[in-house]
């Protein structure tokens, strides 16, 4: 199974996020890590390698919003213990959207690289659609 | 044990010049950052110290690994990951070593500096760190291989990351919340390549140099 980690600047943002996933994605694992260690705005890698090693997953696809999310997610694969660093992969996608698109395939029982390929695609998934 | 007495004085001294730079620090920040700077880098050097003590490592090694958990855990924002980072890539270039020689010295600077250009994907010119401690790895390694000692290294190391962080003033940043500034951030200097050598040069004064 596929778990998700959602790093955000916001707790908002993150606990949104995954809501959103829950509701429309249903049984999945998602753990969101939002705001630093005051609960401010900002991120925590603390927190991010808890909820990595936390999660009931086999792999586990981390997605970042912006700036030092990323960093911080990048240094905690740097700290983590071997044995839960060979199950995490970071998903360059757009947080929502992409996160959207890996969880409902994740439900569905689809492996980590479907997961990712499908989050990736969000980046250029359009929503508007010009007439023509 | 010679280097973990001199490698604990480093990080106290580290932590004293963070305490005393920590205004200014955060006023850097505030001209082209979100001005918190100062602050985040005194409560992770604070809370480095507290973990030295609690924890007592008995290798220069295994207190720089220290001090890395503690910076990417209190420090926060960019920069906690980033000197986490240094501090770690240093502390794996140290590995199992008891004694420093010069290049060893040389090396973790070097290290450290490849650790936070590989994390930040950041050149000298972008306005970061970088602009700090590439030179500095730079001229910590001329140091060392024309046979000068290890306070010698580090004293070489802090003036070019100060050269360096003089030379960011008017740059534009491509990297971190400056970068959104444009041409507005050049007149400033960047408050990371800042405390990137006011970290160097207290170890420098650590050792007597």
């Amino acid at each position: 199974m596929v778990g998700l980690v959602l790093v955000s600047h916001s707790s908002a943002i993150a606990e949104g996020t995954a809501e959103l996933l829950r509701h429309m994605a249903g049984e999945v694992e998602v753990a969101a890590v939002g705001g630093d260690t005051d609960g401010a705005l900002g991120t925590d890698p603390e927190r991010i390698k808890e909820a990595i090693e936390g999660l009931d997953a086999d792999e586990v696809l981390v997605f970042m919003d912006i700036g030092s999310a990323v960093l911080s997610a990048e240094t905690v694969l740097d700290v983590l213990e071997p044995e839960h660093k060979q199950k995490v992969r970071l998903v360059d996608a757009p947080f929502v959207e992409g996160a959207f698109a890996a969880a409902v395939l994740a439900s569905t029982g689809a492996d980590a690289d479907e997961c990712t390929e499908a989050a990736e695609e969000a980046r250029t998934e359009l929503k508007l659609y010009n007439e023509e | 044990m010679g280097a973990t007495r001199d490698t604990l004085s480093v990080i106290q001294e580290m932590a004293t010049a963070m305490e005393e730079h920590r205004r200014h620090l955060t006023q850097l920040d505030s001209e082209i950052g979100d001005g918190d700077h100062g602050n985040n880098m005194h409560r992770g050097f604070q809370a480095a110290l507290e973990r030295l003590a609690a924890t007592n490592p008995e290798t220069p090694s295994d207190i720089l690994k220290s001090c890395s958990m503690a910076l990417i855990n209190k420090v926060g924002g960019a920069a906690g990951p980033l000197y986490g980072t240094a501090f770690l890539r240093a502390s794996t270039a140290l590995s199992e070593k008891e004694e420093l020689s010069a290049e060893d010295v040389a090396a973790a600077i070097e290290a450290a500096a490849a650790g936070v250009k590989q994390r930040g994907k950041s050149e000298v010119g972008d306005k970061t760190m970088v602009d700090a401690l590439e030179p500095a790895a730079r001229a910590a390694k001329e140091a060392a291989s024309s046979g000068k000692g290890v306070g010698e290294v580090l004293r070489a190391a802090a003036d070019s990351a100060g050269e360096g962080a003089g030379a960011t003033v008017p740059l534009t940043a491509n990297r971190g919340l400056a970068s959104y500034l444009g041409a507005r951030a050049a007149g400033h200097m960047d408050p990371g390549a800042r405390s990137s050598y006011l970290l160097l040069d207290a170890a420098a004064r650590a050792l007597g140099a």
